[in-house]
């Protein structure tokens, strides 16, 4: 019945994902704490150790850098592991194995192996969680070659960019994000693969909103809203955030004239700025205003939740930055 | 493959053939050394002179399907494995005829059709990537195990303490190997490692640690093949540490100001060439057959430096393109 869909949790279309494919390839392995009888941390993992047992669910200790190293020589000897990364701010304890092993091998050896590689890992603040497990890390691997970043916006795409992400060769950060994993979406019935190099368009006409993770929702909401107003979004959810997809992100704003960038990592020197240099390096031409950006303030993320909530980027924030493009 | 041997097993032919390897490894690394000083090459080269009997030894007790995870200082893995001087060298030279193309050099340096899964530039780096492949080993239910070089320095790393943990609860196929060479840089293991040995710490992860001397190659040959052996029935993983020393410095230019030429001179005394030269002596070859051996290295090293030189560099399209598969 491939036609027909239905409601699932973020969590759940990712735990579907990873139980097709686990069924689909036995070169698949899932690697990380508390995966097992404990489900991970966010319950996404829940019921496969039932299903698949230790040898394809391996547990580990709390050793983020050689678990994700011996993924990556498992993946040089060809099994695919997906590794969960419990938060995303704790990748940072990997990060020697992802930038100078995933990301050079297949370079450095010319071709002599691939790194077929998931790292999975929620980023992003949802009501306290505080400065060592909140951050949306994603600029980390801007400017890291060799490394494919995606940032899946809800339930459908996560989906099937995950099962994408598991059959590329090349290593990928998949970011799943704490505030999306108890939201529903329309999942399709069946098998689907979705690319990991395209950015997706809800078309509009008069500003462009280039978004990604949770902040998709967000945009798409104020679109929503804005719709009755005789304001016109278009939102492009990037979804690959490495390598970006530039030409969606050009043609669209060579349609609106008019861009605004939100994340929820902070402003500087991410996602978002690299975006924006892309812009005014290829699309000045058409600008009718001055790009505007729209992230988290440039502080660790606050524990108390009034103080988050002041650091995180909003929809009113958007609102603004949309309203500043639209009457400069 | 020379598994289980016994030094009274090993016959003239193999420890002349041991010999030749550990003369290759030094010639090149000295011919080597020469080209920097006449700055012929780019970059840096960690070499091994004086250790050649741990890479010798080692791989020579292993299968030539069991595979190998090198480190910075892993030309004489390399060359032990067997592969291709020319085509090491050229890698150096960052020559298109390269292992790598000219892309990895000496530190990234990988050869997968003989199991040579690379060496590592990154201090420890190599430690989780070896284990992960016993883990691939392990899961293929293959009876081949991994080998992992890394210096005293390398047991300081977060790595080593996490892999070998990792590696004794799931009874991983890997042989961890130290080459102590006593110094981490210019830092004396006396001031970095906290346990009299490296191999004190396998005690912490329920698993056999072994020390012994790394300038016999006889003696690493017997303590590999001990080890692999029980590494390869899927007792769980160990660890062997190699005492040894290097001649040279750290990398090129480095003045050796750390250490007393005193104690080059001690350890000079215990070469793992003249200690060969020994036993080949005893057991008959003459000094006839021994220069025979040298001249025939020299030979080929200085074929391998004049092809290398000679080989084309990549263009643009090699540098830019390639990373993602």
């Amino acid at each position: 019945m491939p036609n027909e869909s239905r409601d699932v949790f973020y969590s759940k279309a990712v735990n579907e994902a990873l139980d097709e494919e686990l069924a689909h390839d036995p070169d698949v392995v899932l690697l990380g704490e508390d995966i097992g009888v404990y489900g991970g941390a966010f319950g996404v993992t829940r019921g496969l150790f039932e299903k698949y047992g230790p040898k394809r669910l391996q547990e580990t200790p709390i050793s983020e850098n050689s678990f994700v190293g011996m993924a990556v020589g498992a993946a040089m000897m060809g099994l695919k592991p997906v590794v969960e990364i419990m938060f995303m701010d704790f990748i940072a304890l990997a990060l020697d194995q992802i930038l100078n092993s995933a990301g050079k091998l297949h370079y450095m050896y010319n071709g002599q192996v691939t790194v077929p590689l998931v790292v999975r890992t929620p980023g992003g603040a949802k009501g306290g969680y505080g400065p060592s497990h909140s951050q949306m890390l994603s600029g980390l691997f801007v400017g890291v070659p060799g490394i494919k970043v995606v940032a899946p916006s809800d339930a459908r795409q996560v989906k099937g960019l995950l099962k994408s992400a598991i059959r590329d060769p090349n290593p990928v950060i998949f970011i799943e994000n704490k505030r999306l994993y108890p939201q529903r979406g329309v999942v399709p019935e069946g098998e689907y693969l979705l690319p990991l190099d395209r950015a997706v368009v809800t078309p509009g006409e008069n500003v462009t909103v280039v978004a990604y993770s949770a902040m998709v929702p967000v945009c798409l909401a104020l679109k929503e809203a804005l719709a009755p107003r005789g304001i016109s979004l278009e939102v492009v959810d990037l979804v690959s955030l490495q390598p970006l997809d530039r030409e969606t992100i050009f043609a669209s704003v060579r349609k609106t004239g008019r861009v605004v960038i939100v994340e929820e990592a902070c402003v500087t020197g991410g996602v978002g700025a690299e975006v924006s240099a892309l812009v005014a390096e290829h699309c000045l031409d058409v600008l009718e205003a001055p790009i505007r950006r729209v992230g988290a303030a440039d502080v660790p993320i606050p524990s108390a939740i009034e103080l988050e909530k002041a650091v995180l980027p909003s929809a009113d924030g958007v609102l603004r930055a949309v309203r500043d493009v639209l009457e400069w | 493959m020379l598994a289980c041997l016994r030094a009274e097993s090993l016959t003239l032919e193999q420890l002349a053939a041991c010999f030749r390897r550990m003369l290759l490894i030094r010639e090149f690394e000295e011919v080597l050394g020469g080209l920097f000083t006449k700055n012929l090459l780019g970059g840096t080269s960690h070499f091994c002179i004086g250790q050649e009997a741990c890479s010798v030894g080692v791989v020579g007790a292993a299968r030539e399907t069991d595979w190998l995870v090198s480190n910075h200082r892993g030309h004489g893995h390399l060359l032990a494995r067997g592969l291709d001087p020319f085509r090491v060298m050229s890698e150096l030279m960052g020559r298109e005829t390269g292992y790598c193309g000219g892309r990895g050099g000496s530190q990234h340096m990988c050869a997968m059709d003989l199991c040579f899964l690379g060496t590592n530039g990154i201090t420890g780096g190599g430690i989780p990537i070896g284990t992960g492949a016993a883990w691939a080993l392990k899961y293929r239910e293959l009876d081949d195990i991994a080998i992992v070089f890394f210096g005293d320095g390398a047991s300081n790393q977060g790595t080593f303490h996490e892999s070998l943990n990792m590696a004794s609860l799931w009874k991983l196929p890997v042989l961890f190997v130290c080459e102590n060479n006593g110094y981490g840089m210019s830092n004396p293991t006396a001031q970095s490692v906290a346990t009299a040995k490296v191999a004190d710490r396998a005690a912490a992860y329920s698993m056999p640690g072994t020390t012994v001397d790394g300038m016999d190659v006889v003696t690493v040959l017997e303590a590999t093949a001990a080890m692999a052996e029980r590494v390869r029935a899927g007792e769980g993983p160990a660890l062997l540490e190699l005492m040894t020393y290097r001649f040279c410095g750290h990398s090129k230019n480095d003045p050796r100001v750390y250490r007393t030429r005193e104690e080059e001179r001690d350890w000079g005394e215990r070469d793992c060439l003249a200690v060969t030269a020994r036993m080949l002596a005893e057991r008959g070859l003459d000094d006839t057959a021994v220069q025979a051996l040298r001249d025939t290295v020299v030979a080929e090293m200085e074929d391998v430096v004049e092809r290398a030189l000679a080989a084309p560099v990549g263009d643009r399209d090699h540098a830019l393109g390639g990373v993602y598969a």
